[in-house]
């Protein structure tokens, strides 16, 4: 029963051979659905390509769907896996500066990794910034951040067991909204890009 | 002839396959798919290598040296040289390999650049203090109802719609 690293029903090496292979899963969906190309990230914001609402949205649900069965059935326990904790005070904040990070540099980090290796110079250029913003987030951790960071600590919070629903209940509701933002973005898309002339 | 390198796989055939890889990810390793991480563990591992005094006293490293491995050598560093791989692997198929800077048209090279640097340096702040990116503490997150992501999810594309108005000249 999963998941299996946790349990050490496999070793260190081949756990981390099979993240290397993961990786590869990952980085080959993310390129070919177009998220190296910065224009294409930043049209969610301004309405003229939602690829990053339509692909961010179907893989966190057919995730949270699949792992919902695996839970169900006994083939995967949630709670032995490195379930993120929620402190919503500096994730709050934390991603209000991503927002900012997004906006103006155009990717993010996993997107930047892509681009930068697919030969995009700006994604380089982001990468080079996102290191530089982490040697300078450690080098002043004592002073600006440490207190902030364990700031507003809830634990493993369920979100559905937050709202006091049950997890399916929680998963069919947010597949409805994704399905009704699917469609509402899609005849947006088309308007803005009529109205723009927007090409790639 | 359409440009083959303009072409882009459905959208939603793509997120079930990542969300897909994202199941996988949690039943073998008990992780999410990250990417921030890989570079916080590419930053420790430097400043260890640079100056492993240092890096055992301060309070941001001393948690992350002096394991049995080095510091780089982590899942999620793994997860992200396969990142590359595969992104080589799809861009070569589809002939997007190939060296550009990607801007919007009425910017300039330099402005695109400057930006980028800027963007990329809050981004890094911002995913250390907010505890994971987009990918590994959003994406994941919302994987495993992680009320952390959901927090994330609004903080990011929330926070970025209160704020493009003000960026626009940047994309449109």
């Amino acid at each position: 029963m999963g998941p299996l690293f946790p349990q050490e029903l496999i070793s260190e090496e081949i756990n981390i051979l099979i993240g290397f292979f993961i990786g590869i899963g990952f980085g080959f969906f993310l390129e070919a659905a177009g998220f190296t190309n910065t224009r294409k990230l930043a049209g969610v914001f301004y309405g003229y390509d939602f690829v990053v609402l339509k692909v961010f949205f179907s893989a966190a649900i057919t995730a949270a769907i699949i792992m919902f069965f695996l839970n169900h059935y006994g083939i995967m326990d949630i709670n032995l896996t490195f379930y993120p904790q929620t402190y919503w005070i500096p994730t709050l904040i934390g991603g209000f500066i991503m927002a900012f990070g997004f906006i103006i540099g155009g990717f993010c980090p996993g997107t930047s990794i892509c681009a930068a290796v697919t030969g995009k110079i700006d994604a380089m250029i982001f990468v080079l910034g996102a290191i530089i913003g982490i040697f300078g987030y450690a080098f002043s951790f004592d002073l600006l951040w440490k207190d902030l960071r364990n700031s507003g600590a809830m634990g493993r919070v369920n979100i559905a067991e937050w709202m006091g629903i049950s997890d399916g209940l929680f998963i069919l509701l947010l597949t409805i909204i994704a399905a009704v933002a699917f469609f509402a973005v899609s005849i947006i898309q088309k308007k803005v890009v009529a109205s723009t002339n927007y090409k790639l | 002839m359409e440009d083959k390198s303009k072409k882009f796989m459905n959208p939603y055939l793509a997120g079930i396959f990542i969300g897909i890889f994202m199941v996988l990810a949690y039943y073998f390793s008990g992780e999410g798919l990250g990417a921030s991480g890989a570079l916080k563990s590419v930053v420790v591992a430097t400043v260890d290598a640079v100056n492993h005094d240092y890096a055992s006293n301060a309070s941001f490293f001393k948690a992350r040296v002096g394991g049995e491995h080095s510091p780089a050598k982590t899942w999620l560093v793994f997860e992200v040289l396969g990142v590359i791989v595969g992104a080589i692997i799809s861009a070569a198929f589809a002939g997007r390999l190939k060296m550009e800077i990607g801007k919007a048209p009425k910017i300039t090279n330099n402005k695109r650049l400057i930006y980028a640097l800027i963007g990329g340096a809050l981004f890094g702040i911002g995913s250390q203090l907010g505890r994971g990116c987009t990918s590994g503490m959003v994406m994941s997150g919302m994987g495993v109802l992680s009320l952390s992501g959901f927090i994330g999810l609004i903080a990011i594309f929330g926070g970025g719609y209160i704020i493009a108005y003000f960026f626009r000249k940047l994309w449109i």
